[in-house]
């Protein structure tokens, strides 16, 4: 392996700027002029509006304009990608606690956020619905009274007619076989119910954007993963044709999904729109959380099995509370339901989800997409089913895993994984045959995710005169490493030095199209269109080299970043001044990757999720400690293997966190715990005591050098892992989320029939 | 609008400036004196996204108000190297993969530099102890942990 190539661990590409303070944010971006936005929140969960007062506010020191949903007359004053319900400002109604009423702009943050304080609002109270179950009571109030189409067929599979209004945003089905007939045959049928928290994925920074109107175009600078499907949101809100809409993504600080699709952004624009300026809107942790969260769930799943512990039939029926707007929510749910049963053969599948709108913060994606939900069901049936058929749940997940090349999913990509194999890396790491000692629990779980998302990047190539390389691509950087795993496919394909290669990237003006960053799809698909640009690109550079000596094109080869024929050698910076003419021009390639060919088939690949647990329960105070945590990164080919070693930990820290701490709490129509001193996230000292980091190369993705994605797949089944290890350690199986010692304590004394209203210690 | 007059020294470099008296030692660093590599996050001192050094102590900056740091030496992530090359510290961080998105990266390099001055030998355990309250939500961690050893092997290795 040459260093610095694919394969080889070099240091991150963006690593000097990241520890000197070098690296710019968007927060860190300023633009002459601008003016700061400041939301005034609902506090109410769901009622009307009948008037803003805004005369007191609009008199004190600094104030621009304060905005309102009266305001966006002419403009269409909603957003989101798959159903348009999401009001820019709320329009006649609120229908969440914390949803944004109005936006205050003035010359300083201090003087916007003190002029919110003398915005009056005057509600008018609605019946509140929090939970699914209120939602879909008979009597329950309408969310939202009219259909919303946001036209866009690439988000189909997340569309479904619901018939009557009813408070289901999105119902998803998934069915092959004939289920009851299955169970029917069934030797032992195993029927369990989980409840999976709300979650919060906390990116360091907050949810921010800068917009300004300049010669007709909108330009906006923001956190978004996704600049193009806020483009796209952008140019829907003012009419304007894509070409006038520039979304500007430079180094987010943490995304894992929360800022897929658009968030604050309209807001930032309807200011600029308003006062004629530029207007940042940076909102703080708390109004972050009051933007987006991840989908709380109920799961029920029945499953079959046959004498020898064969599935002969499984259903699922999930229920998300989805929030106030529907935001990725269908999609997220439509991924739960194709996630939640596993990579297993399974002759008869039934599984129903429903995403409901309640009077909540809106839900949308968290690293997962539904598969941290889904696992936790679908993964602890099976090990109680183990229990119940008296099958050592390793080998009963051996019996029903597919084998490669197998489909899972009727009509969807065989799987391109050993999933046998990857398991009895984790069983074997984890010394699972051994017998555990009194108060520890070994648990396991597996997932795979249809990942990737749609097939659909481009990426350009540009190689200059003096030698360098530009790479361009929509993707964006948010800490994956994507600058440096690209700079890396780039310079391997080219036979250049890394430092030679530069990675722009998301600028949706200059930086050609990207979908979506997420899914764990840039190494896959943005490393492919990278690799085909750079093939475009030498293929010029060698029809160039011909024309230029004379020769035949079958004659010149390139290698090691030298364009050579039968009498003569080229660098590339000689060959663009020899073509040019002197030290200037430059050769471009660009790379298409579009569903075709091997990407016909659906995913572009499997995710793989293949994590294990050791933990230790403290049975007096049930607080439970994890000892050994054992990742498997089924990636194809590892591009930079530190890279990959550091998404799965980071992936399993996350689930670790859902596991044991995370989960945001509704009392009532609010928000109890909107911060992060109440919504504990892992720190230092939870750290595994020991962590065994297995990265799987077996090149059998899709990707460049048969590399699949990775970065989810280790989150996805970890609380059912922690989840099976609590249960093997106390003897009780956990049905909720998180696995908090007052939780763990509580199961065991009720298991125990002590009584839990007391903690008095017992003198005995 | 009233303001406060401050006389800090800044990165080794004396910074007199009119402050509101409400302003915060973030705000004064990142708007004021355009050092925006002191990142804020939480603003509830449990992140430690925001720490910078004053007299070498570490504060959180996003709740130290800009008026109290009169007269005191404010060092944050963009003083910590002398020269171009990168402090030991931060060679450490990069050459350990103990980046990811870096957003708590400033905090927890300004963090390391106050513990490895008090005590230039940590063990694991007193690294993971002194930075419970720095979060990090990308890596997990562990390389954050051998970055931090890794660093105080380094600066032990110059004395």
């Amino acid at each position: 392996m040459i260093p610095q190539r694919a394969g080889s661990s070099v240091y991150r590409v963006d690593g000097k700027d990241k520890v000197t303070g070098a690296a710019r944010y968007a927060i860190d971006i300023k633009v002459p002029g601008m003016l700061h936005g400041h939301v005034v929140r609902s506090t109410r969960a769901h009622a009307k509006i009948v008037s803003i007062d805004v005369e007191e506010a609009l008199s004190r020191p600094g104030v621009a304009a304060v905005v309102t949903g009266n305001d966006l007359t002419g403009l269409f004053p909603r957003f989101g990608h798959i159903i348009a319900d999401h009001p820019i400002l709320a329009l006649d109604r609120v229908r969440y606690y914390g949803e944004p009423v109005a936006l205050v702009v003035a010359r300083t943050p201090y003087e916007a956020a003190d002029a919110a304080d003398d915005v009056r609002v005057h509600y008018e109270d609605l019946p509140v619905v929090i939970t699914p179950e209120e939602a879909l009571a008979d009597g329950a109030p309408l969310l939202h009274e009219t259909s919303y189409d946001s036209g866009d067929r690439s988000f189909a599979e997340a569309r479904s007619e619901v018939g009557a209004r009813t408070n289901v945003a999105h119902m998803a089905v998934l069915e092959w076989g004939d289920v009851e007939a299955g169970l029917r045959e069934a030797a032992v049928v195993v029927e369990s119910t989980v409840q999976f928290p709300m979650h919060y994925a906390y990116a360091m920074e907050p949810y921010n954007a800068i917009a300004s109107f300049d010669n007709g175009m909108l330009e906006v600078i923001s956190t978004a993963q996704h600049p193009f499907q806020v483009r796209d949101d952008l140019a829907r809100i003012f009419s304007l044709p894509l070409n006038s809409v520039r979304v500007r993504s430079p180094l987010i600080g943490g995304g894992y999904g929360s800022k897929s699709y658009t968030k604050v952004e309209p807001l930032a624009a309807v200011a600029a729109w308003a006062t004629g300026r530029p207007v940042r809107v940076a909102l703080d942790v708390e109004g972050s959380i009051h933007t987006t969260r991840a989908d709380s769930a109920t799961i029920h799943v029945r499953s079959g099995f046959d004498a020898d512990g064969r599935i002969l039939a499984r259903e699922f029926d999930i229920l998300f509370n989805t929030g106030a707007y529907a935001d990725n929510g269908p999609l997220v749910l439509t991924k739960c339901v194709h996630r939640c049963f596993g990579p297993y053969r399974i002759p008869n599948l039934r599984v129903r989800g429903r995403a409901v709108y309640t009077n909540t913060v809106p839900s949308s994606s968290y690293r997962g997409f539904g598969a941290p939900q889904g696992s936790f069901a679908g993964e602890t049936n099976l090990d109680r089913a183990a229990d119940i058929l008296g099958i050592d749940p390793a080998q009963l997940r051996r019996i029903n895993l597919v084998r490669p090349g197998e489909k899972h999913i009727p009509k969807r990509r065989g799987m391109d994984a050993d999933l046998v194999a990857d398991l009895d890396i984790v069983t074997s790491k984890l010394g699972w045959r051994n017998k555990p000692t009194a108060g520890r629990g070994i648990g396991f779980a597996c997932s795979a995710s249809d990942a990737g998302a749609f097939p659909l990047s481009t990426a350009t190539v540009r190689i200059l005169a003096d030698g360098s390389v530009l790479v361009l691509t929509g993707s964006t950087e948010m800490g994956q490493g994507s600058k440096t795993a690209l700079a890396q496919i780039a310079a391997t394909e080219l036979g250049v030095p890394l430092e030679k290669v530069q990675v722009v990237q998301s600028d949706t003006a200059t930086t050609p199209y990207e979908r979506t960053t997420g899914a764990s799809r840039t190494t896959t698909l943005t490393g492919l269109a990278v690799q085909r640009a750079c093939c475009d690109a030498l293929s010029k550079m060698e029809e160039i080299a011909a024309d230029v000596s004379g020769c035949r094109i079958e004659e010149v080869k390139t290698a090691e970043g030298v364009v050579a024929g039968p009498d003569f050698e080229y660098r590339f910076d000689q060959l663009v001044a020899e073509w040019f003419g002197g030290r200037q021009g430059e050769i471009v390639g660009h790379g298409v990757v579009r569903r075709a060919g091997d990407l016909e088939e659906l995913p572009p690949f499997w995710e793989i999720g293949m994590v294990g647990v050791e933990v230790a329960v403290d049975e007096e105070t049930g607080l439970v400690n994890v000892e050994h945590l054992v990742t498997v990164g089924d990636v194809g080919y590892a591009i930079n293997p530190s890279l990959v070693e550091g998404q799965d930990l980071g992936a399993a820290t996350q689930g670790l966190g859902g596991a044991l701490f995370e989960q945001l709490i509704y009392d009532g129509p609010q928000l109890v715990n909107p911060n992060v001193v109440d919504y504990r996230v892992p720190r230092m000292k939870d750290m595994p005591r020991r962590i065994s980091s297995v990265i799987v190369e077996r090149q059998d993705g899709v990707g460049p050098y048969g590399a699949k994605g990775g970065g989810e797949g280790s989150l996805n089944p970890i609380a059912a892992a922690v989840a099976a290890a609590v249960a093997r350690a106390t003897g009780v199986w956990p049905d909720r989320l998180p696995l908090t010692a007052e939780t763990v304590w509580g199961l065991i004394r009720a298991d125990r029939q002590l009584p839990s209203d007391t903690n008095e210690v017992d003198d005995a | 609008m009233s303001t406060v007059t401050i006389d800090t020294f800044v990165n080794g470099q004396r910074v007199t400036r009119q402050v509101a008296p409400r302003m915060t030692l973030a705000e004064f660093l990142r708007d004021d004196l355009g050092l925006t590599g002191t990142k804020v996050s939480c603003e509830m001192q449990v992140c430690g996204a925001c720490t910078v050094l004053i007299d070498d102590m570490p504060v959180s900056a996003c709740t130290y108000l800009a008026a109290d740091a009169d007269s005191r030496r404010i060092t944050t992530v963009e003083g910590l190297a002398h020269s171009d090359e990168l402090h030991p510290i931060q060679a450490a961080f990069v050459e350990n993969f103990a980046i990811q998105c870096g957003f708590c990266t400033p905090g927890f390099v300004m963090m390391t530099a106050a513990l490895l001055r008090e005590n230039p030998a940590p063990t694991a355990e007193e690294v993971a102890e002194y930075m419970d309250g720095n979060i990090c939500r990308c890596t997990g961690y562990k390389p954050i942990l051998s970055a931090v050893l890794d660093a105080a092997e380094r600066l032990r290795g110059t004395e």
